[in-house]
């Protein structure tokens, strides 16, 4: 209704007679339905998480105990095997996922017939929903049932027991992230095919071989995609959820339903991630004033990420205007 | 071809070069387009095997064979009698078509201010929705699980549907990296004609912004229609209340069924996607091209 009004005074007004405070409104009308959100799904989420930190509280009873859920952080064996795991996602996984992101579009500029058929293959299994993605792969895996398994055994090579031994399921899960690579291919395949053709072929007279083309050349042009990439890869790996949990349900075998007997991180608590232990601290034992100590460090971690790419983003309001 | 596309080459003196170029052309040619093929099975693989799996007898499942001996069709419409997939399926629908038309309703008008309206603190508006799109979701999930648990709404999918009314961060951020692309003139000339801010957005902009909206409209359904984080945490232990992905991660044990039968469900979570896929591949591409941002 509001808008409509705006709209009609609108006529009578040039534009540009409009006054500032005009803009104002109109533009506060528009962002209403966000700016609503953002205060009551952020701004005062993040102050209660605060102030939780502070409590013990399980849904029924809340008492303040003081620092006494940061103590336990310090002692508590299983926050510490989850940051390692969650560290050991993002030093590994990420990283690989960039260079093989970055391979697999450098291979699709080279092609010259089936752009498109490559280009989609490659894309596709990015789509596939993460719970099939994982159960697709813990079943491949899956010793004495699976195919690789049965492959490499065939061929003569030892297979280990995947998701089921604590020193393989991170590298499984790794196999996993690296299958779903797609949407950062494309990503980056946009990048590769935005350099400029010329700088190729300058570079090439003055006798630059493919590696020193790929590194004096491309590798500067796309460098601000690929630091995006990487920034917006460590927050999402700090978030390592869904695969985990998956993995570790359907190979533990273990029956779950809420209420019920699944922990997270089998095998022996080598996929617990950062996540799922705040997870199933706040939402399974309810511990939910520890579970903000957790959040707390998770929100710290994720913020120093974060601003890195707000730097980046710096520059992006001028080109609007 | 390649002669004429590289005459800087070919200028060269050399004698022999010619020919010696085109033969390792020819050579790169087959090389890439090996590897190219060889990463394609790695990648169609899995998806392969796993329907395979699906159409074996629940007895070859439990060996090491790769190629179903008989073709058990059956097996599709045996997942449906083992456990509640049709209701799974109508959650999964409900959630993903609610919260997509909920974001677009309140995600464009915000978007559109982002991108167009010049107003005080609009920078910090647009680093604020770069930053609530950045954090996990972990971060603040204590209070909102307890904001639900006061309106009794835990145990159902309607935390996660209705904050979608408030606009989401992603598709806000997208749909405003497309619309700055827009030239001004076009509003401009719409309002010369009398259009005010609304009819400006409704009859202008959103034609020309479809491919955007239609890729964000995408990515939110298949964000829900993949969702576990969500439905794990608000649905609940009663199962008629569970989406797909959250059947299907407890399938297997819960319904204490062979990795045929997984599998075939699991085909099954998958193949909207895909099909859909196939349909729209373009908004996909463009889409994501749109999130890597420059």
């Amino acid at each position: 209704m509001a808008t409509t009004t705006l709209g009609r005074r609108g006529e009578a007004v040039p534009a540009r007679l409009k006054g500032r405070h005009r803009v104002n409104l109109t533009a506060l009308l528009y962002l209403s339905p966000w700016l609503v959100g953002f205060t009551v799904f952020f701004v005062y989420p993040l102050i209660a998480t605060v102030y939780f930190s502070f409590q013990r509280y399980d849904l029924f009873t809340l008492e303040p105990v003081g620092l006494l859920n940061y103590k336990y952080f310090f002692q508590d064996g299983a926050a510490w095997t989850s940051i390692r795991n969650t560290l050991w996602l993002v030093v590994v996984m990420v990283p690989l996922r960039l260079l093989f992101a970055l391979g697999v579009a450098q291979l699709v500029t080279k092609l010259k017939a089936g752009v498109g058929f490559f280009r989609t293959i490659f894309y596709l299994p990015s789509l596939v929903p993460l719970v099939a993605g994982t159960l697709g792969f813990v079943y491949l895996l899956n010793p004495g049932t699976g195919p690789v398994p049965t492959i490499l055994s065939a061929l003569g090579l030892p297979s280990p027991d995947w998701f089921g031994d604590p020193s393989w399921s991170k590298p499984g899960l790794t196999l996993l992230a690296l299958w779903s690579v797609g949407d950062l291919m494309v990503i980056f395949l946009a990048a590769l095919l935005d350099v400029p053709k010329q700088l190729y072929e300058a570079a090439s007279l003055d006798g630059a071989g493919a590696w020193q083309q790929f590194y004096h050349v491309t590798l500067p042009v796309i460098r601000p995609v690929l630091t995006f990439a990487a920034v917006t890869g460590v927050i999402q790996t700090l978030q390592y959820f869904t695969q985990a949990m998956v993995a570790a349900r359907v190979a533990s075998g273990s029956t779950d339903s809420a209420g019920s007997v699944f922990t997270p991180g089998y095998p022996d608590q080598s996929t617990l991630t950062f996540p799922e232990l705040l997870f199933q601290q706040g939402f399974r034992d309810f511990a939910m004033g520890y579970a903000c100590v957790l959040a707390l460090l998770l929100f710290a971690v994720s913020m120093i990420f974060t601003l890195v790419l707000l730097r980046q983003f710096r520059g992006l309001d001028e080109e609007a205007v | 071809m390649t002669l004429t596309v590289t005459p800087a080459r070919t200028a060269r003196p050399a004698g022999r070069r010619p020919r010696d170029h085109r033969r390792r052309t020819a050579l790169q040619w087959i090389a890439t387009h090996a590897i190219a093929i060889a990463l394609s099975i790695m990648f169609l693989g899995p998806l392969v095997f796993i329907g395979l799996t699906a159409l074996m007898s629940d007895h070859q499942a439990l060996t090491s064979q790769l190629w179903p001996q008989q073709w058990e069709w059956d097996n599709f419409a045996d997942i449906f009698r083992k456990a509640p997939l049709l209701t799974w399926i109508a959650n999964t629908l409900l959630y993903s078509v609610l919260a997509t038309l909920f974001m677009l309703v309140s995600s464009i008008p915000v978007a559109y201010a982002l991108a167009r309206f010049r107003f005080r603190g609009r920078k910090l508006a647009l680093l604020l929705v770069i930053t609530t799109m950045m954090l996990p979701p972990q971060v603040v999930a204590v209070p909102i699980y307890l904001i639900w648990a006061r309106f009794h709404l835990t145990g159902t999918l309607w935390p996660l549907i209705l904050p979608m009314l408030l606009g989401d961060a992603f598709s806000i951020f997208l749909l405003r990296q497309f619309l700055v692309t827009i030239p001004k003139e076009y509003s401009d000339a719409a309002r010369v004609d009398g259009c005010g801010e609304f009819r400006t957005l409704m009859r202008v902009i959103l034609p020309m912004a479809r491919p955007a909206i239609a890729a964000v409209a995408l990515f939110q359904f298949f964000y829900c229609w993949n969702d576990y984080y969500g439905p794990l945490l608000y649905a609940g232990t009663d199962m008629s209340n569970w989406t797909l992905s959250l059947g299907l991660a407890s399938f297997r044990a819960v319904h204490r069924v062979q990795w045929n039968l997984t599998m075939a469900a699991t085909l099954l979570a998958m193949a909207p996607v895909i099909v859909v896929f196939f349909f729209a591949q373009k908004a996909f591409i463009e889409g994501v091209k749109l999130t890597g941002v420059k």
